[in-house]
């Protein structure tokens, strides 16, 4: 029943999405005639060659500036505020990164490029102060969008169960928002963590939401590989990790550090294992949703930017591989709106899962927690 | 490996927004939706032992007002038997005393009747008496108004007069 309607709320998802798909294609579209009109620029027109790569990473990389689209040489998009601490002199420094846009240094700043055929650009001191970076980046402005719909959305759908009543029938965004609650209760929370469900579920359901939002919004043509980068998935392992440490009980070190294992040797090597999975736990989290991301945002691009390369070759093949690309990047787009929610959905899992595994022996029924475990830890 | 080396700017951000995210959230979204959530389980939890109840006692009752019912029914069923035989016997007591009744009245009629009869006859009698004697006298008055008449008279009653 419950999963009837999760699937019935993904489908609309799709639908919504689709409609702004041909922008997202037009704008990827633009993005490559970009690249290309500024490779050529740039390198005097030496070398036609499209560098697909860079248009690719360009698109999947944090940036200092919020680019929508080109039209020819007119870029259009938004500086985003720079702000820097500087270690070194100490103070804060907040200004506009249109300032630095073009290389040009601002109170002894510049944005440069990390290294030879990289993507990534990054505020350098021109004194070579040790500086630490703390602006509103792209993929940070595209959080913060995020968590404001969030925090929107969610507490109006809080707000109707005070004005409703409890025993009132959920309409709406509530029933959907309500039948994805009741899932991860019963088929995530509850299963894993037993009687300690309710102490922890809050937690699930933010990273489960708080992914979910950001994987949608990513989607969105123009939108920010937020989920995508590194350091997101990094910190919501970190948490998860902190938060499965924090939770760990007697047991499970015993279990961890002295395995009731009969041949005693055996231990030696047991143990290291033990203590590896326990940090691999986390870092696989880490890794699997930025790859799964970042893998979607690289295919759709790749698929579109096929265009150009056949373009490359011949206008008429270009042309004619038009429908192809698109119905590639359709369903890859498609795929990816599925990918988004379960990749949220495998996170918060897996995470009820470990929190479980550190809690077990607390109560006899959690047993199962550990088979669960098996098998998804694949996905 | 640009992209496999996280950015602290980025990691701080994320670490602010997160954190901010779960700590409002739980306050004023998860919780009260959990709790509505939980109070309607119950709620309808409770309806719903409410109304297993309910129709426990519903068919409890029913099978009671089936019980009334049928001892109702024997009741009247009783009843109307002995009305019955009540009815029957008034109306036989009724015939039976109107049989006695009736022959009563028979007796007596045929009583007076017979009475009656006597009386006419007795009074037939005394008339007829009256009528022979008044005759005879005729006759004898006729008859022994001349001579010869008183002497056959005399003559013949002497003649019945036997001296043995």
């Amino acid at each position: 029943m419950s999963c009837k309607r999760l699937f019935s709320l993904i489908l609309l998802a799709f639908g919504l999405s689709f409609a702004s798909f041909s922008l997202s294609a037009q704008e990827a579209e633009n993005g490559a005639k970009t690249a290309s009109a500024s490779e050529n620029t740039a390198e005097k027109k030496e070398d036609k060659k499209l560098d697909i790569s860079s248009v690719i990473f360009g698109h999947i990389a944090d940036s200092h500036e919020w680019h929508l689209f080109s039209m020819g040489e007119t870029h259009v998009g938004f500086p985003l505020p720079v702000i820097i601490y500087n270690a070194t002199k100490g103070g804060l420094t907040v200004f506009s990164s249109s300032k630095i846009a073009e290389g040009e240094d601002y109170q002894g700043y510049h944005l440069q490029r990390v290294g030879p055929g990289s993507m990534k650009e990054k505020v350098l001191s021109v004194d070579g102060d040790k500086i630490y970076d703390f602006s509103i980046t792209k993929n940070v402005l595209s959080m913060l969008v995020s968590v404001v719909l969030l925090l929107w959305l969610m507490t109006s759908a809080a707000k109707k169960y005070k004005k409703n009543g409890d025993m009132k029938p959920p309409t709406g965004f509530q029933n959907a928002l309500e039948a994805i609650m009741i899932f991860l209760r019963d088929e995530v929370a509850k299963p894993n963590l037993g009687v300690k469900a309710n102490k922890y579920f809050p937690l699930l359901l933010t990273i489960f939401f708080f992914i979910w939002i950001n994987n949608l919004l990513g989607l969105l043509p123009g939108g920010a590989n937020f989920t995508g980068n590194i350091a997101c998935t990094a910190l919501l392992a970190l948490l998860a990790f902190i938060v499965i440490l924090a939770s760990s009980n007697k047991h499970f070190w015993g279990h961890l550090l002295n395995p009731p294992v009969k041949p005693a040797g055996i231990k030696i090597l047991l143990v290291p294992i033990e203590i590896m999975s326990l940090m691999i736990k986390p870092a696989a989290l880490m890794i699997r949703l930025f790859a799964n991301i970042m893998a979607g945002h690289i295919v759709i691009l790749a698929v579109i930017c096929m265009i150009f390369i056949f373009g490359a070759l011949n206008k008429f093949i270009g042309i004619g591989f038009v429908p192809v690309s698109l119905a590639f990047s359709i369903f890859m787009f498609l795929l990816e709106l599925l990918v988004g929610a379960i990749q949220a959905f495998i996170f918060a899992n897996l995470t009820a899962v470990f929190i479980g595994q550190a809690i077990e022996g607390d109560h006899p029924d959690d047993h199962q927690a550990y088979h669960i475990s098996e098998d998804e830890i694949i996905a | 490996m640009d992209l496999l080396t996280p950015e602290l700017g980025l990691f701080f951000w994320t670490l602010v927004a997160f954190l901010s995210v779960f700590f409002i959230l739980r306050k004023f979204a998860w919780k009260p939706i959990l709790n509505s959530l939980g109070e309607r389980e119950k709620g309808i939890a409770e309806s719903i032992a409410t109304a297993e109840k309910v129709k426990m006692e519903m068919s409890q009752l029913k099978s009671d007002n089936e019980k009334l019912m049928a001892q109702a029914r024997e009741e009247r069923t009783a009843m109307m038997n002995e009305a019955k035989q009540i009815k029957d016997k008034i109306v036989n007591d009724a015939k039976e005393q109107a049989k006695t009744e009736a022959n009563k009245i028979i007796i007596d009629a045929q009583q007076q009747i017979q009475q009656q009869k006597m009386a006419a006859l007795t009074e037939v009698k005394n008339e007829i008496g009256n009528l022979a004697v008044e005759v005879a006298e005729k006759i004898l008055r006729q008859q022994l108004a001349a001579n010869d008449g008183q002497t056959n008279y005399i003559n013949m009653l002497s003649k019945e007069i036997k001296l043995n």
